[in-house]
């Protein structure tokens, strides 16, 4: 079964989402990756203000490709998430309710994810092409400089995703590959 | 012989096409590997990644946009025909502007950046490419392209293995550098390996292994026998489409080789996601 999220997700959402769910996202979600989450990090070490909200919203790490003439947005597909690792367990200290990448997380993450009672999302890497259809508009919010890794909003409509690791720390990563073993 | 001469002109238009190519189109031996992969994947799951994997890559095909949002840095390997003369600037340099252009003009993403460690300020063009250059004879020039995605370069490797390791040490060092990536470089992968030379030719020749097509096999047959025996191997491992298990983590296992030191075996793993790009042209 598919369960269909509007956005912003409520904590009542979040707990209900179960490890290898497939969900679709309807809403807006922010972006960052690398370069954004070092300076949001760097921020929040310094205990400055950072320079976009982001209680309650769910970033995806993605890098996309700069739109074509009469696309809404150029592919955009996840990036690694583990390069994230350092840095996301302050962000969602913070109030981020989730995060949409690809690949393994740490232990530290995985612990936030529990204790802020959040959700980690996996998108299918190398699907950026498809991903983008369920992507309707884009709006730079910050960062700007840093190209293709700035902060930026998206408006999804119906964005498929399959819950990674939920909010009682169950991680697809670990479960279901052992299935498979030979 | 006289020497032949190329303008620049004629270079940087190949270059660019052979980037906005590979970046649109995945190639036959991939997409067909995918489709064969789908039939015999085990996890309804996988099955499932497998499927938007196609779709994702014939829509790229038929939009002509990229199949994937990295659309790499530049990796190019040329064999440079020792009778051509560039007529009206620098081979390297109309390289770099062909990259320039494809990158710009073709709406791909812009990925490099200046300095590694410090800086890091993105050089907004893609720019400089890896360029591998071997001087052979002819009055030909055959490039061989394609845009390396870092999710499964980072997950690369190599070791300096030595002599007594033999046969089973190689297949060990691959197959450990595969499970450790696991999940993150986006399987199915396909697995690059350059067995011998130097610490430099080693790493060469696995990118090398990784731009061969993946119906192909290593002429030798205990080389082609062990390309066959890994891919079995790792796909033994679980972590299947997209990672998120099933019996499909490998597409193709590539093996190239050059004779090495006495003293020395060293092997390196380039690993590659399921958008193995590469594009071919001469000229």
């Amino acid at each position: 079964m598919i369960k269909k999220i509007n956005l912003p997700i409520t904590d009542e959402d979040i707990k209900n989402l179960n490890a290898g769910d497939s969900v679709l996202l309807t809403g807006t979600i922010i972006t960052g990756r690398d370069a954004a989450h070092k300076r949001l990090y760097e921020l929040i070490e310094n205990g400055e203000e950072l320079p976009v909200d982001i209680k309650g919203e769910i970033i995806y790490y993605v890098g996309p490709v700069p739109a074509k003439p009469g696309f809404a947005v150029g592919p955009a597909g996840p990036t690694s998430s583990y390069r994230m690792d350092k840095y996301a367990p302050a962000l969602l200290d913070l109030g981020l309710k989730g995060m949409i990448g690809k690949g393994a997380r740490n232990q530290a993450v995985i612990d936030s994810i529990v204790k802020n009672n959040c959700v980690y999302f996996a998108a299918i890497g190398g699907a950026a092409a498809l991903i983008a259809k369920s992507i309707k508009s884009e709006e730079l919010l910050c960062y700007e400089d840093l190209g293709t890794e700035a902060i930026r909003r998206y408006t999804v409509e119906d964005f498929p995703c399959i819950v990674a690791i939920d909010s009682r720390g169950n991680n697809v990563y670990e479960t279901e590959p052992k299935k498979y073993a030979k | 012989m006289e020497a032949r001469k190329i303008s620049c002109k004629e270079i940087i238009s190949a270059v660019k096409k052979l980037f906005m190519d590979c970046n649109y189109f995945i190639g036959d031996d991939i997409l067909s590997a995918l489709k064969t992969a789908k039939e015999n994947e085990q996890s309804p799951v996988g099955k499932s990644v497998l499927d938007q994997i196609i779709e994702n890559d014939i829509l790229a095909a038929k939009e002509e946009i990229p199949l994937c949002q990295d659309t790499g840095m530049a990796v190019l390997f040329v064999e440079y025909g020792d009778k051509v003369f560039v007529e009206d600037g620098s081979f390297d340099e109309a390289v770099n502007e062909g990259v320039r252009q494809a990158y710009r003009d073709g709406y791909l993403r812009k990925s490099v950046v200046s300095d590694p460690v410090f800086d890091r300020v993105n050089t907004k063009d893609n720019t400089p490419a890896i360029i591998h250059t071997k001087i052979v004879s002819g009055d030909k020039i055959k490039i061989t392209a394609g845009g390396k995605g870092f999710g499964s370069e980072n997950m690369s490797a190599i070791k300096m293995l030595t002599p007594s390791y033999g046969a089973e040490g190689v297949k060990q060092f691959i197959l450990d550098t595969v499970r450790a990536a696991g999940p993150n470089p986006c399987p199915p992968i396909v697995v690059g390996v350059g067995i011998g030379g130097t610490f430099e030719r080693a790493a060469q020749l696995a990118k090398k292994a990784t731009f061969r097509p993946i119906n192909t096999e290593n002429p030798d047959k205990r080389y082609a026998d062990m390309e066959r025996e890994l891919l079995t191997e790792i796909n033994k491992m679980g972590f299947g489409p997209a990672g998120l298990g099933g019996n499909t983590t490998a597409i193709g296992v590539n093996i190239e080789t050059s004779p090495t030191h006495i003293a020395g075996m060293p092997v390196a793993v380039n690993i590659c996601c399921h958008a193995a790009r590469h594009a071919s042209t001469e000229i």
